[in-house]
This record gives C-alpha cells, sequence and structure tokens, in this order.
C-alpha cells in the first residue's frame, strides 16, 4: 500500500515524471522493439495498426502510420505536440497520421503522468529519438532491399529515397522488414533549423473532433451492460456513515443497488452511500431519497477563518527550511530601509468543467477501466497493488480529459468506480455531480505568507526572507515524514535573485487542517507567485525604483534580462500613460520563466477594468507557438478566477460553495485582451501548460496599486470593490 | 414508466422517462448523443445547450416531458461533417483546449447567429457571457464568433 501513496508525493513524482538527472538517464531506451511488437499492437484497435516499430510507432501495409500519445490530453495539447514531435523525426507529413491514447504502462512508456507541464520538457528528447529510430530502421530496410549504403538513402513523406537512382520505397512496403531489424543504439537529431512541423503553428488534431461532439470523454464512454452510479458522501473530510435508510432510494425506478462504500484519501478515509442505477438521472434521484445518519465525532470541524488564524499563528514558528543564505535576520535588523508584509491566498476547487467520473470493470483476476485520467500508469499500479493483482491485469483506457487541472492526477475517484464495480459485479460508471466535485476536494491549500525585506540606500536587497504556513500537500501521506521539506517555496521564485541577495532565508511551516490538498495548476508557484511579486513590487517602491529596473537590477543573467527588454519594448512599458496603471511580475515555474504585464484604467463608474494583458514566456526549446499561446491565454484567465471571483470557504469541516451559482467562475465578459509572445533562444525546454499562471495576479494587483495606491494583500478580491 | 417522443437532429426517438428527467439525461443516457454535456446541472455553465425549436436552451434543467414534439438540435446535429460556419470558425480560431464546455458555446454561438447575422461585443457579451469554460478561452471565442458571421456573410 505504501508504495502507492508514495507515488503521489512530490519528490517522487518528479523522479517520475522524468525530471530528475537520474531519470533522464533512463530517458534513451525502446522498449517495445520490433520483438515486442505483437504486444503493442493491441493497444486499442489492434487488426488496424498494422506493424509497431516501437511503443509509439506502428504503420500499415498501406502506409498508414499511427502515432501513440503516451500522455493525458486535457486541453494542454499532448494529443498534437507528442505526434508532433514524433512525425518530426520520423518524416511523415502529421495530417497523414492516426493518433490514439496509450493505455497505462509504464514498461512501454516511462512516466505517464501529466503534471508539472511535463509532456515535453520530461521527454522531448527521448520522444525524437523514437521518432528517428524507427526512421533509421526503415532506412535500413530500404537499403538492405537496394543492397546499396544506407547513407545514400533520406527519408521524407513517410517514404525512403535512394538518393543517387531516384528509387523510392513507402514506410507501407518497408515496415515489416524494418521491424525485425535492432533499433539504432545512437541517432542522430535534426537541428532547430531543419525542422520541417515543430516550431510551426500547426492546427491541433484533436480540434475538429471537439466542433461536432465526436470527441469522447470520460463521461461519454459507454461500455455494453454499464450501470451508473453515483454517491453520497459525508460533507465533512473525516466523517463516516452511521446508517442508512435505502428504502425510498430503492423504490426509485431504475435504481438497482445501495451500498456503503469507504474510499481512502490519502491516510485518511472517506465514507458514502453508492446508489447504482440503470440511468444517471435515476441514480441521483434514488440518491435524492436515501436518508443517511452521519459519524462526524471525534475530529476537527474547522471553519475557514479558524485555519486562516492558525496559518497565521504558525507564521511566527521557525519551520522548516529550504534554503538560506547569509544571515537574513542580522542583514534585515542593519538595513537601511525595511519592507514588511503578509500574504494570504485562498483554497480553490479545480472544477474541471468535466465533473470527476470513471468507469470501471472488475472480471475475475482482471480490472479494466475507462476514464478522464492524468496518470493512467498511476491508476494501473494503485488498483493493482490494492486488488494483489499484477499490473498487466489491470487495463486503463485512456478518454480524453474535459480538463484536470491536478485533480484528475489523484486516484481517488478511479478506485472507488473498482470498489462499487467489484460489489455490483458488472461494469460501472461513477458519476460525480458537480456538487460533489465542488466540495470534496482535494483543494489547493489556501497559504499564508511573511516576507521581510532589507534594502541598502542605493536600492540593492540586502536581505529576503519569505515564510509561508500552509498545508504541506506532502504530509498527507500516509507515514510521511513530517520533518522533511517539500520544495514548495522554492517554486515561483526567479533563481538569479539567489546570486544578487547576499542574505537570504526561504522555508515553510507545515498547518495542521483535516482538509485534503492536492496540488492545482501550477502548484505553489500559483500562490508564491502572489506573495513573491507583490513584495518585490513593495520593495521597489519603497526603494524608489520602477519596478522592471528595480528586477533588471537584481538579475545578473543575460536570459532574464532578454525577457525584460522584451517586456518593455512589447508594452511601452517606457512610455506608459498617466491615468493608467501598469503592474508588471516575473515568475519561474517547471523550466519556463514568463513575465507579464497587466494594463488596468478606470471605467465610466470608476470602477477598475483591465485593459490588457501582455505575456512573454521563455520556455526555451517549444513545440507548436499556438499552443503556447492557447496555454498562456487559458493560465491568465484561470488566475483572473482565482484572484477576482472564487474562493472555497469551510464552515463546520464542510466547503461552503457547491456549485457555480456561488463558485463564481470568470467568464467571457471578465476576460480582457491578451497577447502572448515566445521567446526564441537555445535554452532547453520548459513546461507550458502552467506557467503562464502565476504572474498574473501579482501583475494585476502591482498594476491596481499604481493606478489606484491601494495594495492588495489577500485573495480573492472583486474588481468592483477596489 | 412513461414514454415519450423526440424529435433531435430531425430523427425520432422514443424514449421511457421519469417526466422530470432533464432533456440532458435523456438525451446522454437513453438516446445515446453524448456531444451535450453535464457540467452543473443547475442552468450556471452553459455546457448542455442544445437548440429547442431554433433557440439555445440548457437542457439540464429542462423536463424531458417539455420537449416533447418540438424541433431538437443537438451539436451533432449542427453538422456532423463540421461544414456549419460556426465549427468552421471554432477550426480556425483553434479555439478548443479541453473542448468539454465546446458544444455549448457553438450551440449558443449559432443560435445567437442565426438570429443576428452581424452581432457587435456587446451583443456578443450578452449571448454568450453565461457560459463558463473553465480553460479560459474565452478571447478565441469572441474571436470565431466575429469569424463565423464573416463566413456567413461570405457564403
Amino acid at each position: 500500500m505504501k508504495t502507492v501513496h508514495k507515488n503521489v508525493s512530490r519528490r517522487n513524482f518528479l523522479k517520475a515524471s522524468g525530471l530528475t538527472g537520474a531519470a533522464l538517464t533512463i530517458g534513451y531506451y525502446l522498449p517495445a522493439a520490433a520483438n515486442d511488437a505483437t504486444k503493442i499492437i493491441h493497444a486499442g484497435s489492434a487488426d488496424t495498426l498494422g506493424v509497431s516499430l516501437n511503443a509509439w510507432v506502428s504503420i500499415d501495409s498501406s502506409g498508414k502510420v499511427t502515432i501513440m500519445n503516451h500522455r493525458s490530453e486535457m486541453g494542454q495539447g499532448s494529443f498534437q505536440v507528442v505526434p508532433q514531435m514524433i512525425a518530426e523525426e520520423l518524416e511523415v507529413d502529421l495530417d497523414k497520421v492516426q493518433i490514439l491514447f496509450a493505455p497505462g504502462s509504464q514498461d512501454k512508456y516511462g512516466s505517464q503522468i501529466t503534471g508539472g507541464s511535463s509532456t515535453v520538457r520530461g521527454s522531448y528528447l527521448h520522444l525524437m529519438r523514437v521518432g528517428a529510430s524507427a526512421r533509421e530502421m526503415l532506412i535500413q530496410a530500404a537499403a538492405k532491399r537496394w543492397n546499396v549504403d544506407s547513407h545514400e538513402c533520406y527519408a521524407e513523406s513517410s517514404a525512403v529515397f535512394h538518393k543517387p537512382s531516384g528509387k523510392k520505397f513507402t514506410y507501407g512496403e518497408l515496415v515489416e522488414d524494418a521491424a525485425k531489424l535492432e533499433p539504432p543504439k545512437t541517432v542522430k537529431l535534426k537541428n532547430v533549423e531543419d525542422y520541417k512541423i515543430i516550431r510551426k503553428p500547426l492546427q491541433r488534431q484533436d480540434i475538429p473532433s471537439k466542433v461536432n461532439g465526436k470527441a469522447i470523454f470520460g463521461l461519454d464512454k459507454k461500455i455494453e451492460g454499464m450501470l451508473y452510479a453515483v454517491v453520497e458522501r459525508n460533507p465533512r473530510f473525516l466523517g463516516k456513515v452511521k446508517s442508512f435508510d435505502d428504502t425510498a432510494a430503492k423504490a426509485v425506478p431504475g435504481v438497482k443497488h445501495v451500498f456503503k462504500v469507504q474510499m481512502p484519501v490519502f491516510a485518511t478515509t472517506r465514507e458514502g452511500v453508492a446508489v447504482v442505477a440503470t440511468n444517471t438521472w435515476a441514480a441521483m434521484q434514488g440518491r435524492k431519497a436515501l436518508k443517511v445518519e452521519w459519524d462526524d465525532s471525534g475530529f476537527e470541524h474547522l471553519g475557514t477563518d479558524q485555519v486562516y488564524d492558525r496559518m497565521k499563528s504558525d507564521l511566527n514558528k521557525p519551520g522548516l527550511s529550504q534554503r538560506t543564505g547569509g544571515n537574513a535576520p542580522a542583514a534585515f535588523d542593519k538595513a537601511d530601509l525595511k519592507v514588511e508584509a503578509i500574504y494570504e491566498t485562498p483554497y480553490e476547487s479545480h472544477s474541471c468543467m468535466e465533473p470527476l467520473n470513471c468507469i470501471a470493470h472488475v472480471k475475475e483476476g482482471k480490472v479494466e477501466i475507462w476514464g478522464p485520467i492524468q496518470g493512467p500508469d498511476w491508476v494501473q499500479s494503485d488498483v493493482a497493488q490494492r486488488l494483489g493483482l499484477k499490473p498487466e491485469d489491470v487495463t486503463v483506457n485512456m478518454t480524453f480529459l474535459g480538463g484536470g487541472f491536478g485533480r484528475k492526477a489523484f486516484t481517488d475517484y478511479t478506485y472507488e468506480a473498482v470498489v462499487i464495480s467489484k460489489e455490483i459485479k458488472g461494469p460501472v460508471q461513477v458519476v460525480w455531480a458537480r456538487e460533489d466535485d465542488m466540495t470534496q476536494g482535494p483543494f489547493r491549500p489556501g497559504a499564508t505568507y511573511g516576507m521581510k525585506a532589507g534594502i541598502s540606500k542605493n536600492g540593492n536587497i540586502t536581505s529576503l526572507q519569505a515564510k509561508m504556513a500552509a498545508q504541506n500537500m506532502d504530509h498527507q501521506n500516509p507515514g510521511a515524514d513530517k520533518t522533511f521539506y517539500n520544495g514548495s517555496t522554492g517554486e515561483g521564485f526567479l533563481q538569479p535573485y539567489f546570486e544578487s541577495i547576499p542574505h537570504y532565508s526561504f522555508g515553510d511551516v507545515p498547518t495542521e487542517s483535516p482538509i485534503p490538498v492536492m496540488w492545482w495548476r501550477s502548484v505553489y508557484s500559483s500562490t508564491n507567485g502572489f506573495a513573491y511579486e507583490s513584495f518585490f513590487d513593495e520593495m521597489a517602491i519603497a526603494a524608489g525604483k520602477d519596478p522592471l529596473d528595480f528586477r533588471r537590477n537584481h538579475l545578473n543573467n543575460d536570459r532574464y534580462q532578454a525577457l525584460i527588454d522584451m517586456l518593455e519594448e512589447k508594452t511601452g512599458w517606457k512610455n506608459r500613460g498617466k491615468k493608467e496603471g501598469w503592474g508588471v511580475a516575473i515568475t519561474e515555474c517547471f523550466g519556463s520563466i514568463v513575465g507579464e504585464v497587466v494594463k488596468v484604467s478606470k471605467n465610466t463608474e470608476g470602477k477598475v477594468k483591465i485593459d490588457k494583458v501582455t505575456a512573454v514566456m521563455d520556455c526555451g526549446w517549444y513545440v507548436n507557438p499556438d499552443i503556447i499561446r492557447q496555454q498562456v491565454e487559458g493560465s491568465i484567465v484561470m488566475a483572473l478566477g482565482a484572484a477576482t471571483k472564487h474562493e472555497t470557504h469551510f464552515t463546520d469541516g464542510k466547503a461552503v460553495e457547491k456549485n457555480f451559482d456561488a463558485y463564481r467562475m470568470p467568464r467571457l465578459t471578465d476576460t480582457p485582451v491578451i497577447e502572448v509572445h515566445i521567446m526564441d533562444n537555445n535554452e532547453k525546454a520548459g513546461g507550458v501548460g502552467e506557467p503562464g499562471l502565476p504572474p498574473f495576479t501579482p501583475a494585476l494587483c502591482n498594476a491596481i496599486f499604481d493606478l489606484t495606491g491601494k495594495r492588495i494583500r489577500r485573495l480573492p478580491f472583486d474588481l468592483n470593490e477596489v | 414508466m412513461p414514454t415519450y417522443n423526440l424529435q433531435i437532429n430531425e430523427k425520432t426517438y422514443t424514449v421511457e422517462a421519469d417526466a422530470k428527467m432533464p432533456l440532458l439525461w435523456a438525451i446522454r443516457d437513453l438516446v445515446g448523443l453524448t456531444g451535450t454535456k453535464y457540467g452543473c446541472g443547475i442552468a450556471q455553465c452553459g455546457a448542455c445547450t442544445v437548440h429547442l425549436n431554433g433557440n439555445a436552451v440548457r437542457s439540464c434543467t429542462l423536463p424531458v416531458s417539455a420537449a416533447v414534439n418540438q424541433k431538437i438540435t443537438t451539436i451533432e446535429g449542427l453538422s456532423e461533417d463540421n461544414s456549419h460556419p460556426v465549427q468552421k470558425a471554432w477550426i480556425a480560431e483553434q479555439v478548443p483546449q479541453c473542448g468539454y464546455c465546446q458544444s455549448g458555446h457553438i450551440m449558443t454561438a449559432a443560435a445567437l447567429l442565426k438570429k443576428n447575422p452581424a452581432p457587435d461585443d456587446k451583443q456578443i457579451d450578452i449571448a454568450l457571457g453565461g457560459l463558463i469554460c473553465r480553460c479560459g478561452t474565452y478571447t478565441r471565442i469572441r474571436k470565431a464568433v466575429k469569424t463565423a458571421a464573416d463566413i456567413m456573410q461570405k457564403a
């Protein structure tokens, strides 16, 4: 059991997603070469794929190429960029490729968890080698048939050509022979200037199916003989079921089964009553008719105020230290100028538009699962371990995800479906009503930050202390080492600042609370960014410096300077108008640096309105510029919601906001003009799906300060009430 | 349980359902057309939007019994081959990310453009301001509505 939960820790996540040095060394492996072909082609529509050259690439005799996407598609574009990278080196035209979701299998694909913006940055070199290696095998097969040196051959548009003679074989004609060859040990990857499809804003291959209802999300999947289940779960996080009366529920036409279910949630247990019926509505009606008596004894029934009181009092404790340099408290005492501030950020629900759901079919010694899942390999190992099965006995089939944002990486809802299927001995789709999705968590943890800075007369930061008090996500796991620091306060901060600031200390105090918490798009950066970059603005103002120059003066690094130059140039920062408020913030998240400038002004009623957001994304090596723009636009809107619209409150141990009438989402009418620029450089690939989120909120709050003189230190706030 | 005849996408489906079952669940679970989405169940997000006699309505709060003998169009009925101007515009502007809410946005935009072939920003706000997209594709949605209007004008 323990290993399952350990999988979900931050440390193990980074290891698993291919983001540490150790994991990269196993990056170049082709686990499913020719001799394993039969296994691979059973992924999905086996007979239509043809012969596989490795776990990702199959070609049939007509030449049709199939490329597997081994990651989740939850909007971020893996369905496009994974094939786009492989197709570049494979020399096939992307619009002629069939793209399929790979089922969960770490043996074949390495890590499949879609999180930490890791799909490209965690595996791009590997995926291009996958494509290049298959291409080389096809070239070898052609050279052998022509009895020529392979150096005289080249591949283009799904065919191999013999340069001197102009002879040609299509991939379809070569694939049988190629599959019998050993994959090459080394392959040379293309230079950036030779790319034909990488770096191009190619239209997404998934979009045509998303405008006519054909894309199949988890909730759309139907299995022969499938029933539908909903679960009335105790609304308090550690609550149990004392008893229940199912008489009226069972009288609802269509209701087939009613029973108690238990679910592990981190180190705790969630209890509820499942109602299984012939359709979703009948199950929901049955649930309404249930009479459940809860056992809510033996744990705290916390409210929002208590949680924040606790966090703020925790800020006075020493806590766990992440990173220190010099002697920050002593340097603070001696500083010419002192700045101090406390920032607070709210608990948030992920609120994917597709509520949680999962289909499970437990058969004799086998389990099959279909659903919107961020980590199919995690679900596979979680279910296998809990049921005492081998991983290969658990098949995890992927669908499109109607949003994920971190929530669908947690394996509670998938295992709950397994528990219910096991009980009814048949296939079942467990549907979470919006209210379940919004109230059960895990939530983005609320956080408080205590910031202190000492600044010299000439405007240099001499001392910086950052302390966060918040629930520690890793400390929820069974047997967690609570003396261990999980890296939370290090996220979001620009790394070169550590070189220019002589005395600093970063650390956190893990606040205890029964509220389940989990990664939420950009994770700790989503809240750290607000505290750090609002505070940078406060420091700049205190030092009497221009906020952009103040940052520039503390970043002795060409890459960061180039990003600031671009921000300045694209926004016209130097010529900003007097009746406008301008704010800037720059954060670093999952290997990418993003700077955003927000321009605000007052509308005719004197209320603050956001006129424009300009973002500059430096994600190093990249694949598809339009997907980057999409992701930054979306990240900004999601940040806008958490900054100005919604917060999950708690009263008496329960979440208060249950649906979109109370948890107010940003809408079309709230969305400003957004302009996105991408840096071109030779840096390694960084993340794309998340790093655009953290700088928006501090840039907005800094702009509001510039316009009104009002400093916002607690989120969310209402733009109409600034 | 009563039975109802539903005219969906110019076909007749007979379903056996509780009179209060929302049209959404009848379409999804009983008819089997899954392009229409469940998002909130309380008419707050618009993911479930279909056309009822050409008007955009939220099927999650409309009882199936109230939809009998009326002309229902779902996203599948807009066009299967993406030839409707709104679908074309949604592809041209690369609107969808996760795509889950887009059926509702597309159906709402199609109903708007049928009545008002050249909406201005204010009219787009009024028609589409009540829907939710968690991926935050709003800037592209606005652009795509205008692109669709252009496509319709040129046709």
